[in-house]
């Protein structure tokens, strides 16, 4: 990084990391002015913008757990399938059994670090390359999600319902409706325990020991060896430490729709990861940022809001226009570190 | 090296035939009957693990190429299934979705829908090879945007294909008992037996595999072999997707394929390729394929709900993995020597003692 530092130029100057997040964040904030400018109505309020925290309060915690393995190096496919099995257990166990709400916290906690150390035994110290082994882990969570229970059901658990339906109101960005009625804009339990998990997350990134290990073993695993750092725990611990944000991100997934059932996250996997790396993280490892995680979600969930109020209704360009951005993302991307590179032989 | 990798995978499929055999000794037993249409076919568990498990083995020659080349994989396999599929129907049935006839010959909707696929293997192969994108990333934007451009290409209806000619591809060709599939299986191999080894294709892919820099430096162009591979791995989905449009004579868009990209990622893992690139074994990849569908169709048999058929399968994938990981080798290894180490040192001694006896004798 010193080296980077000496050599001048804008693009020489900023690491991988900051430049990454610094594009992205620039491109939200277009994108969303954008939206504000030509669509007006809907994004003129502030509330669209809280809903679509609200939306994906289960997508950011996820997507954080999935930013802290890519930025080890390795990669988690099974947030997806974890989601959904959390979501089905806490929902059987809410309704069936009348079970309290705090045990329900438990036990999703405890299914996501179950995952993440299992996981992370096999990835860190049995050597297996861990798109395999989170593959078995999402064909796992996914196929015990049907075990448990194959029919969709909504939960009608008093203490859960009560949970569910909690508005946190945000002073002063209510809007008035055609009546001039004042509505508080609001935002549920889940957005503020995403919130948190970010920060806390950035701290430990960044300030920790341990978080700096991290970007060391995605960095190069030879030389953090070399350095002194425990590669084979850090990889074991970024594996846990996503699988207990599944955890966590399934229960707040589970409070958002109130219901168990199979399909539910299905392709959560995919979309993480894709808002982890338009939020600066790359797959090789070492480079990443939290915060770029969470604006990789809002910029995700803003393209669909996007084309869903532009009229586009029809399914198929949602999936079209987010694999575009997706797209010019990824070869921004490819093209500034390339010059970056190039900047830095010179 | 070789032999080592053809252990696991073949390993497995002695241990799946075993475990049926023991289970319902009549699991080998292949029927000739007659089908709805009349004519002979062969049916038994072994037969439709060899009908369903050849669009796999197709795709588990293309992806191990994919993986050798580019030490990622190719995870949009089943998404341009549903791209390449559904530009075959469009071909056949023109804009009208319940056509009386065919609006083209079978053989230029292949084509095309063979054009289609290397398309897209273009695309995610440009991505890779010259814009050094990550292989799963790269082909992540195909798979999300997938199965929505195949909707796109024809308006979001499922047409039908009216001639019974076309259902023979995922079939049976009347008068011939044995599934087409299996033939059009044994084409490809052959024709990706004849390319390996007539040509420098699999020498180059390995050389790119293990270290790019260097087979650069000796006159390789590894952009334009990871691209081939992407391409040539187009070009096998091209042929699945006609066996899989074939089957049911249209399309489900959101169904069509699914998970197949994973499955064909373990029959690459499973034939012992290491997911890293570099050194590869196809016939491996193919075995492992089979395998897969083999482990598929015993679980049917042991009527495993559809839905909870992966928590089965992630359970077995694991058990093979964690044994064939170096590591655990190893580590097996070492304690086996030691208990054959002390094992043979006993039977010295008995030996030993026998001598010793017979001398007293």
């Amino acid at each position: 990084m010193s080296r980077s530092k000496l050599k001048g130029g804008l693009l020489g100057r900023i690491n991988d990391t900051n430049i990454l997040l610094f594009i992205t964040v620039v491109i939200f904030l277009l994108m969303y002015i954008g939206a504000i400018v030509f669509q007006g109505s809907g994004f003129r309020k502030p509330q669209m913008f809280f809903n679509i925290l609200n939306s994906n309060a289960a997508l950011i915690i996820t997507a954080c757990g999935m930013s802290i393995v890519m930025i080890t190096g390795g990669i988690d496919i099974s947030v997806g399938g974890v989601v959904a099995l959390v979501s089905m257990c806490c929902a059987v166990y809410l309704d069936k059994a009348n079970g309290n709400i705090f045990v329900s916290i438990l036990i999703a906690i405890g299914i996501g670090l179950a995952f993440g150390i299992v996981q992370g035994l096999l990835v860190a110290y049995c050597d297996i390359q861990p798109f395999i082994v989170t593959l078995a882990g999402m064909f796992f969570a996914r196929g015990m999600t049907t075990i448990v229970n194959t029919k969709p059901f909504n939960v009608v658990n008093e203490d859960f319902v009560k949970l569910k339906t909690t508005r946190i109101n945000v002073p002063g960005m209510g809007s008035y409706n055609k009546k001039g009625l004042y509505i508080p804009a609001y935002v549920e339990i889940g957005v503020i325990v995403a919130l948190i998990i970010v920060v806390i997350l950035f701290v430990v990134l960044r300030y920790t020991k341990l978080g700096r290990s991290f970007y060391a073993v995605g960095g190069n695993r030879q030389s953090a060896l070399m350095l002194g750092v425990n590669v084979r725990r850090t990889r074991f611990l970024s594996h846990v430490i996503c699988g207990l944000m599944a955890g966590i991100g399934g229960y707040v997934y589970f409070l958002h729709v109130g219901s168990g059932a199979a399909s539910h996250a299905t392709g959560m996997e995919m979309n993480a990861i894709a808002s982890s790396i338009i939020g600066g993280t790359m797959l090789s490892g070492g480079v990443g940022n939290i915060f770029g995680t969470l604006i990789g979600v809002l910029s995700l969930s803003t393209i669909q809001n996007i084309v869903s109020s532009a009229g586009l209704d029809q399914a198929w360009w949602t999936g079209i226009t987010i694999a575009a951005m997706l797209c010019i993302f990824l070869l921004i991307q490819s093209i500034v570190i390339r010059q970056r590179k190039r900047a830095l032989k010179r | 090296m070789t032999s080592n990798q053809l252990f696991i995978p073949l390993m497995a499929l002695i241990l799946l035939a075993v475990v049926n055999l023991i289970v319902d000794p009549g699991f080998f037993k292949v029927t000739l009957g007659t089908n709805n249409a009349g004519n002979p076919v062969l049916s038994g568990y072994l037969v439709t693990i060899l009908d369903y498990g050849s669009e796999l083995a197709i795709l588990a020659l293309g992806m191990t190429l994919v993986t050798a080349a580019s030490g990622g994989q190719d995870i949009s396999v089943g998404a341009t299934i549903a791209i390449a599929g559904s530009a075959m129907l469009r071909v056949l049935c023109g804009s009208n979705s319940r056509p009386e006839a065919l609006a083209a010959p079978i053989i230029v909707a292949f084509l095309v829908a063979c054009l289609v696929g290397m398309l897209c293997g273009a695309f995610n192969g440009a991505l890779v090879s010259i814009f050094k994108i990550q292989p799963m990333i790269a082909t992540l934007i195909l798979f999300t945007a997938g199965r929505s451009i195949a909707a796109w290409i024809n308006n979001n209806e499922l047409p039908i294909v009216p001639d019974p000619k076309f259902g023979y591809f995922g079939g049976f060709i009347p008068g011939i008992p044995i599934p087409t599939t299996v033939f059009i299986v044994l084409i490809c191999i052959i024709i990706m037996a004849l390319v390996l080894k007539f040509t420098n294709l699999g020498l180059y892919t390995q050389s790119v595999g293990i270290n790019e820099k260097s087979s650069r430096l000796n006159g390789i162009n590894p952009t334009l072999i990871k691209f081939l591979a992407f391409v040539i791995l187009g070009l096998c989905v091209a042929v699945a997707a006609l066996i899989k449009v074939s089957r049911i004579s249209t399309i489900n868009y959101s169904v069509i394929a699914k998970d197949i990209e994973m499955d064909a990622i373990l029959a690459v893992a499973l034939g012992g390729n290491s997911l890293s690139g570099g050194k590869f074994n196809i016939w491996a990849s193919v075995i492992g394929a089979y395998v897969i569908q083999f482990l598929t169709t015993t679980l049917y048999k042991f009527n495993v709900q559809s839905d909870a058929l992966a928590a089965y399968k992630a359970v077995v994938v694991i058990l093979l993995v964690f044994f064939s990981a170096p590591k655990v080798r190893e580590y097996i290894s070492g304690s086996t020597k030691k208990i054959r180490g002390r094992f043979s040192r006993s039977r010295k001694n008995l030996l030993v003692k026998d001598a010793g006896k017979e001398e007293s004798k």
